[in-house]
């Protein structure tokens, strides 16, 4: 999570649910909380029954919303608006906790002259590059402050973001921890509170309303609760979750409420913060030890070719002079030593030049595109189901099917693994079993029952789950398969001299095995993530005990303490009215250092003592001369509050006292990012890629830097906002999750007890878009893209709201969940299907939450007429496109010129033209 | 099993007949006075033995008296033939039940007990015991011995054939099925008549004319009486009796009207002097009653599958008594109960 | 004849035949759903599903807002009612300022009535009071006589029409449906090994509170008095009240509708109330027959 990782240094929830119960004010943005975290839930009706307002801000009235004691209805991608208009508010009417703003974030901190803001540049930020296509970020900097990247290889050309800066990007370049410049008066022109003031200055409740569907009175009664609900006395609290991410714009729409948490003084303080839902039992575990392409373990960057030669530049690019990166080096050898052990030494650097490295974008979607293109071999498939839960299903099935090997490890046979034989091109004629090159292997895995291990769930809390049952037959564990798997192909390489094969050589692969099948210990794993210390032996009990001399092993950095004392700290289950807070710190274990609230410094003023009696959580005691509180304090513990670091200070010395964001360079929660994101140091509105609208703002209707694929013929895009063709495709379609199934439907359309409560794909929609196109509650519908048209069955339902735009127009919205697929005890057709492949340039997150559709009464069409179907309704929406004679887009246009043609003056090259869209189509 | 898309038709008097509905589900939950149009109470799982059963109980019931009050008064040939019809009618009935059960080898269990809660459950002891003395009385009747013990399996066949014959009114009428519960006050009278009628006319049919006096007198009376019944016992229901006109049940009810009254008439018109006349009307009347069981039968499934009958029932009692099953803000908290 | 004494009594407090229990009666137990807090995520009904391992309940999309279980019935002993409606939840549009809207979820259950008209019906002894004053079908006497079925008030019983799973009926019967009925047993394997039920133990949100009747009652009350203050439109209790007819539900609700609107009936009776009245009846009815037969034949003779 960039955003947070950029705004506070950690890219981690900053809170936890249980906390959400003080909140005085929850707004729910994003997420449909009641539905898809009901167990977390009650903490929100907790909250409520306290008296504390619940607002849940959704394009559809949603189980959530019929909890909120106010639901504001808005159009689908238009949340920057929203909440840049929320930060608006605050600032126009001095409505921001003043003394949290000035000291505790980087409000006060002049940014570099050459900084042009979008609202000067119609909608870029300076330093694009139209040729490349991307963002050069100097100019984004702090004044006075020298080029330097931290937790990332900018000095070597390569910048870090997305997931490589979820964690702790840091400002580099800081001598002793503070900025060159400030005004603490807040008033220089060029000071980021001013520059925030300027660029939010045209979010007016007006804006708003017109830009989000919704009026005005509610947004500003939103605004209003929030500001009352905030300060010394009161805090907070926002949650999300992919209502958010799912945009070409996810990751600034998590800054902005980032922004807004700030000047709300609501970081780091009970009842308040960010709280990140997320999704799968462990997906921020698949973060934390990621399953990604371009991090290891604790958020360390995979070494890019290009700073393929030392480690020392690799090392010196990555290390902060000051906050917790300062320590980089101690995180990489720990690692490093706990990967290869006697093989890492000082000498031959830790291994380093044998590192695999990465060339570029290697994440799923760019891979799908690669298997289309024919350049991918083989492919393993382990707990996910791209046929169904990846957007444009389709392409991906394509892609597949061009493959030499597949494996899948599942609990079921998923429809990734029979798309093959059964899936809808094999329906339509687009594929044939018999001409599939792919050799596809299916291996059962063992579900979570039938193993150990632990989950780190969305509050950054590890728990420990013990097996209940021996798998059966084939079915095995991940680590079962990963550990075996290495063990044999380590052994076939035992004789190789291949200079390539020295790095699997290296690798410690030693986990002792139990039971029949010859499972590896868990918990042999979970030691190794926590660390120890070589020569004694001892489990480490922090990461502040990690050296860079080889003396440590730590899998995890972050995790380090997660087996401290030899226990295993995440088996923990004392309840929490055995304990004496509801903070519970004998539950199971959090990351870092067992912190259920990061940044808590924050708790408390200045001074270090708490804002108020209410609101107190950690404080500074004098008697002790140390931190203390409810929580773990998230700040050396005797560092005093008025600690003023020494000009030759590094690393966490170099944080003064009342700096409570001790991940981040200068110790403060970042309102502007001067780095670590890819499309601009502040959110701004952007339309989504497919929308019916143009941007208000600005001439650059989307994200400039958003991904997309142009030449790709699988990924064909509506056309939109007013262009002509765009009205084959009039609506805005939001997909998203039902309680009663998971994600792509594996696990629950299989489970007799989870299928008959909800047993149909359905498309929810407004009565009077039922009457507009002839749509019967009960009936069927056929929903159509470029892509792809599906059926669904119809509900007909007051909570999807038409969109009353400003031109008079109503624009309709249709909600679709996205669980079903062809296998099961329920089929059906997969959203997903409609879907297209545009996405946030930060983390590659697919833009499902809105693009645009038709939709009309029956059934789709069956077999080879389906694909004719949807290429005849795209060649309908191009041919119009094309009798009005497009010019084509002008780059570096800085003003707005209205065009008849309707070309929507994009600059971005990579921005498809209307000639590409044409072809793709 | 249910239908595989419930029509939201009947919500709100939008016409029934379409399964999918242009309103929006939002507008139908607003207006909606029960849910979604689903029964509020279940229909019985019962199938087509116990309508069937109630024919032959009510037959084996009033036959025993009718088999006893003919030989008291001296009409050999119609106490013995009563007595056999009787039997065969006892010995129907519990297989109707038994087949009717979801578990029927435990049939038995109904015995476990004795429950004057349960109309079944005591239904079960009188239908052991009148068909134990009817049986009784009818073997030991073809044998021709125990003369002592057949007179008393007699009479005590014949004062628990009564009860028999109109147990089964309380059967139904103690359920929460609306049309039966509100027509407690016939139900035992009306199937008491039906009974007899069909006694009347079974015995009527298997009995010399010259020995049917009686017989045909009884059904007659009993097809009057029971006509003047239900008429009472609608007016009595007044909105739930509609079902008594509708669909199967209104069918039904014509039927049992019309076979009942024009076999009642022929018997009384011809059938002494007809042997055929007699064992037609018989068997008009006996149809007539098996469909009277019938209707009532079906008029319970018919109130109990439309929703509106309970609640507009209940309302309207609601309207007129108040209710304590709600408590609204500022009614006056109830008192703790007894004892706990 | 307890049982007719005590419906002739109609005593409006102990559940018929807890007293029975003499020093083995626990104290009673039961249900205060408050559906106020309910936010429907249906896991009671599948917990109840997982502990009681129910089967499935067929498939069936019925576009009745996302309720597709439909009702309670043999297979589904926890129901979640949805409603959605054009009505505010709070006062005149605090609930939902731009839309006036609100979804009305309800999870259902056996109100394990204090007079129990399926307990009083069944023929067989099956349905019982247990010691915690609940009402529970014993699996092993039931024999499918369907008559608690069309009893119940509210429509909770039914007969399970499914493949036998255990103790098979013998074949020559020709049966091979479970044909016996099955409703919440309020979880009396858990209660009785100290554990709250599994539904109760579901529920993320406390909607379903399980406890001792009493306590829930003035729980209730409570509950009640603030959202009255809160002005919250609709708010009531339903079946709190032990005057009602069928004495007070074990497993009572707040509901912020009419019952009705939530399937459930108005003012529910205990049909067995009106069973003296009945017995009565049916024995005049009885007396007329004999004698009526009786005079039939003997003016024949003398005609
Ligand atoms: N029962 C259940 N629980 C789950 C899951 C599941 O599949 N089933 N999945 C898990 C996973 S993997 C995840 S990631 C989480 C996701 O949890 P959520 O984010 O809550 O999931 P969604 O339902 O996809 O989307 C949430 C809401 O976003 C709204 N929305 C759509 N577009 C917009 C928009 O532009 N702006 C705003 N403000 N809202 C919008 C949708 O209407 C929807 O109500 O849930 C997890 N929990
Ligand atoms: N349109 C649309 N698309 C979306 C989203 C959306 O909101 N809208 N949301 C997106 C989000 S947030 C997510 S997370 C994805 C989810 O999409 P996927 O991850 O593709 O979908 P899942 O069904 O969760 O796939 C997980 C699979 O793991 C299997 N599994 C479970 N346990 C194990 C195990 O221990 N080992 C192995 N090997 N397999 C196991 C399950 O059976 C299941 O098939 O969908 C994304 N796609
Ligand atoms: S499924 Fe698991 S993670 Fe999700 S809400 Fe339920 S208990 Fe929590
Ligand atoms: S609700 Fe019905 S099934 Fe439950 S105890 Fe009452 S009468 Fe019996
Ligand atoms: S079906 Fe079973 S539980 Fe119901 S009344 Fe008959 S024997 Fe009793
Ligand atoms: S108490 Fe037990 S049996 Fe009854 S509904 Fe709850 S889980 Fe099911
Ligand atoms: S578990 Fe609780 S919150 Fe969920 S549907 Fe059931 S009663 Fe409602
Ligand atoms: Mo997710």
């Amino acid at each position: 999570m960039p955003s947070l990782g950029t705004s506070f240094g950690r890219g981690g929830a900053t809170t936890f649910q249980q906390d959400l119960q003080n909140a005085d004010c929850i707004v729910i943005m994003g997420s449909n909380m009641a539905e898809n975290h009901p167990v977390g839930f009650q903490w929100v009706m907790e909250a409520r029954e306290r008296g504390a307002k619940v607002i849940h801000v959704d394009p559809r009235f949603t189980r959530t919303s019929a909890m909120a004691t106010k639901h504001v209805g808005i159009r689908a991608g238009s949340d920057i608006a929203f909440l840049g208009g929320i930060a608006n508010y605050i600032l126009e009417h001095d409505l921001y906790f003043r003394e949290y703003v000035e000291k505790y974030t980087n409000a006060p901190v002049i940014i570099d002259e050459r900084f042009v803001d979008t609202e000067d540049a119609d909608g870029l930020f300076s330093g694009w590059d139209p040729e490349a296509g991307r963002y050069d970020i100097e100019s984004w900097r702090y004044e006075g402050m020298e080029v330097h990247g931290a937790a990332g290889q900018r000095g070597e050309g390569f910048e870090p973001s997305g997931e490589q800066s979820g964690h702790g990007a840091a400002g580099g370049g800081l001598h002793h921890g503070e900025p060159p410049a400030e005004d603490p008066e807040l008033e220089h022109p060029r000071c980021v509170f001013q520059i925030l003031k300027r660029h939010f200055r045209r979010y007016t409740p007006e804006f708003v309303a017109e830009t989000c569907a919704c009026s005005v009175e509610d947004f500003v009664e939103v605004c209003e609760t929030l500001a009352a609900n905030s300060g010394r006395e009161r805090t907070s609290a926002f949650c999300y979750a992919v209502g958010w991410t799912q945009h070409t714009t996810g990751v600034q729409t998590i800054r902005s409420a980032a922004i807004v948490q700030q000047l709300l003084g609501n970081i780091g303080r009970p009842g308040g913060g960010i709280m990140a839902l997320r999704g799968h039992a462990s997906i921020q575990g698949s973060t934390d030890i990621p399953t990604l392409f371009n991090i290891l373990p604790g958020y360390l960057p995979m070494p890019h070719t290009l700073s393929y030669h030392k480690l020392k530049n690799f090392i010196d690019s990555n290390t902060s002079p000051t906050g917790w990166w300062g320590e980089f080096k101690s995180y990489w050898v720990s690692l490093m030593k706990a990967y290869f052990g006697e093989h890492a030494t000082e000498e031959n650097d830790w291994l380093f030049e044998e590192l695999p490295r990465i060339d570029s974008d290697n994440s799923a979607y760019f891979t799908v595109q690669q298997m289309l293109a024919g350049n991918v071999k083989g492919y393993i498939i382990a707990g996910e189901n791209p046929a169904v839960g990846h957007a444009n299903g389709k392409a991906h099935r394509l892609g597949l099917a061009k493959l030499d090997w597949l494996v899948v490890r599942d609990v079921v046979e998923i429809e990734s693994a029979s798309f093959w034989y059964d899936g809808p091109e094999v329906e339509s004629g687009e594929l044939k079993p018999e001409e599939i090159p792919t050799e596809i292997f299916f291996m059962p895995a063992a579900a979570h029952t039938e193993k150990d291990g632990s989950f780190t769930n969305t509050q950054r809390l590890l728990q420990w789950h013990w097996q209940a049952v021996e798998p059966k037959e084939d079915c095995r564990s991940e680590l079962w398969f990963y550990f075996h798997l290495g063990r044999l192909i380590k052994q076939r390489l035992e004789d190789s001299e291949e200079e390539r094969d020295k790095l699997i050589k290296a690798l410690r692969w030693e986990y002792p095995t139990h039971s029949g099948i010859r499972e590896p210990d868990a918990e042999a794993v979970l030691q190794e993530i926590n660390g120890w210390e070589i020569e004694s032996g001892k489990f480490l009990t922090g990461y502040p005990e990690l050296k860079d001399d080889g003396s440590t092993v730590c899998g995890c950095w972050i995790y380090c303490g997660c087996f401290k004392d030899g226990i295993n700290q995440t088996a923990r289950k004392k309840p929490h009215w055995e304990q004496d807070s509801y903070v519970a710190p004998e539950w199971a274990w959090a990351w870092p250092a067992n912190r259920r609230i990061i940044y808590n410094r924050a708790s408390a003023d200045p001074d270090g003592k708490p804002w108020s009696e209410r609101k107190r959580y950690v404080w500074w005691d004098e008697s002790d001369g140390s931190w203390t509180g409810l929580d773990v304090p998230d700040f050396k513990e005797d560092k005093e509050p008025h600690y003023v670091p020494p000009d030759d200070a590094e690393a966490e010395e170099a944080i003064a006292g009342g700096h409570p964001f001790i991940m981040q360079a200068d110790g403060r929660a970042w309102l502007y990012v001067p780095q670590g994101l890819e499309d601009g140091p502040l959110p701004t509105h952007y339309e989504p890629h497919e929308s019916p609208f143009d941007n208000p703002l600005y001439a650059q209707r989307a994200n400039p830097r958003r991904q997309q694929n142009k030449d790709l013929a699988e990924d064909p895009y509506n056309p939109v906002a007013d262009e002509p063709g765009s009205d084959v495709y009039p609506y805005v379609v939001t997909t998203y999750r039902l309680t009663e199934h998971h994600t792509a439907g594996g696990m629950t359309r299989s489970v007799p007890y989870l299928a008959e409560l909800q047993p149909a794909m359905f498309c929810e929609v407004h009565p009077d878009l039922a009457r507009e196109v002839g749509l019967e509650h009960g009936g069927w519908a056929t929903i159509y893209t470029s892509r792809s048209a599906i059926e669904a069955r119809v509900m007909v339902t007051d909570r999807v709201r038409p969109l009353q735009m400003k031109d008079g127009r109503t624009v309709h919205q249709v909600g679709l969940p996205y669980h079903w697929g062809k296998r099961g005890l329920i089929t059906g057709d997969s959203a997903n299907d409609l879907a297209h492949m545009a996405l946030d340039p930060n983390v590659h997150i697919q833009e499902v939450k809105a693009f645009t559709c038709g939709i009309r009464p029956g059934r789709r069409p069956r077999g080879p007429e389906l694909p004719k179907f949807v290429a005849e309704l795209r060649e309908q929406a191009r041919s119009r496109l094309e009798a009005s004679a497009v010019e084509p887009p002008t780059p570096g246009r800085t003003s707005r010129t209205p065009s008849a043609s309707g070309g929507r003056g994009e600059q971005d090259p990579r921005v498809e033209s209307e000639e590409a869209r044409k072809t793709s189509s | 099993m249910r239908e595989e898309l419930h029509p939201l038709s009947d919500l709100n008097g939008k016409p029934p007949g379409t399964t999918s509905w242009s309103g929006s589900i939002t507008e139908a939950g607003t207006e909606m006075r029960s849910y979604y149009g689903r029964p509020i109470v279940k229909e019985p799982t019962w199938t087509w033995e116990i309508p069937t059963y109630f024919f032959t109980g009510g037959v084996a019931g009033a036959s025993a008296v009718l088999s006893s009050a003919a030989r008291v008064s001296g009409n050999e040939t119609l106490a013995r033939r009563a007595l056999y019809i009787g039997t065969v009618a006892d010995l129907v009935s519990p297989a109707l039940l038994i087949s009717d059960l979801g578990r029927p080898e435990r049939f038995h269990h109904m015995l476990r007990v004795v429950k004057v809660t349960s109309p079944m459950n005591l239904g079960s002891w009188i239908l052991l015991v009148n068909g134990g003395a009817t049986t009784t009385a009818a073997m030991l009747q073809l044998l021709g011995k125990w003369k002592p013990v057949r007179i008393a399996a007699s009479i005590v066949a014949a004062l628990a054939g009564p009860p028999l014959a109109t147990y089964t009114g309380v059967l139904l009428a103690d359920t929460a099925i609306p049309v039966w519960h509100e027509g407690r006050h016939e139900l035992p009278w009306i199937f008491g008549a039906s009974a007899a009628a069909s006694a009347g006319a079974a015995a009527s049919i298997f009995v010399p004319p010259r020995d049917a006096g009686p017989a045909r007198r009884v059904a007659v009376a009993g097809v009057l009486a029971e006509g003047a019944l239900m008429q009472a016992m609608e007016l009595r229901l007044g909105k739930v009796g509609e079902v008594y006109h509708e669909g199967e049940a209104g069918k039904l009810s014509w039927a049992a009207k019309g076979l009942s009254l024009a076999g009642a008439a022929l018997l009384a018109k011809r059938g002494r002097k007809s042997r055929a006349s007699a064992v037609l009307g018989g068997a008009l009347v006996c149809a007539g009653e098996v469909c009277l069981r019938w209707s009532v039968f079906k008029a319970g499934f018919q109130s109990a599958r439309d929703p509106k009958y309970v609640v507009e029932s209940q309302r309207g009692r609601v309207e007129q008594d108040g209710t304590k099953a709600t408590t609204k803000p500022g009614d006056s908290p109830a008192p703790p109960s007894r004892g706990a | 004849m307890n049982l007719l004494q005590d419906l002739l009594e109609q005593p409006t407090g102990d559940p018929d035949g807890w007293d029975a229990y003499g020093d083995e009666q626990q104290e009673r137990v039961g249900f205060f759903t408050d559906t106020s807090v309910c936010i429907g995520c249906k896991a009671c009904e599948v917990a109840c599903k997982e502990w009681n391992l129910i089967p499935e309940d067929g498939r069936v999309w019925t576009g009745e807002s996302y309720d597709h279980t439909s009702q309670l019935d043999a297979n589904t002993w926890r129901h979640v009612a949805f409603v959605e409606q054009r009505k505010p939840l709070i006062g005149d549009g605090n609930g939902d300022g731009s839309t006036g809207l609100r979804w009305l979820m309800e999870s259902d259950v056996c109100k394990h009535c204090t007079h129990a008209a399926c307990l009083d019906v069944c023929p067989t002894g099956s349905l019982f009071r247990t010691e915690f004053g609940t009402v529970v079908v014993q699996q092993d006497i039931c024999n499918g006589c369907g008559y608690c079925v069309p009893a119940c008030p509210f429509g909770v019983l039914d007969k399970r029409h499914l493949e036998a799973t255990t103790d098979p009926p013998p074949a020559f019967l020709g049966r091979k449906e479970d044909g016996r009925v099955w409703k919440c047993t309020l979880c009396y394997d858990r209660l009785k090994g100290g554990h709250e039920p599994a539904c109760a133990k579901a529920c993320p949100t406390k909607s379903i509170q399980f406890g001792p009747l009493e306590e829930l009652r003035e729980r209730a009350d409570a509950r009640l008095a603030k959202l009255e203050a809160e002005n919250w439109n609709g708010a009531q209790l339903y079946g709190r009240d032990p005057d009602d007819g069928v004495g007070g539900f074990g497993a009572f609700f707040l509901l912020l509708d009419e019952p009705e609107v939530y399937g459930l009936p108005p003012d529910p009776v205990v049909t067995t109330r009106d069973l003296p009245e009945m017995w009565t009846n049916m024995l005049a009815a009885a007396g007329t027959l004999l004698a009526g037969v009786a005079a039939l034949t003997f003016l024949g003779r003398r005609g």
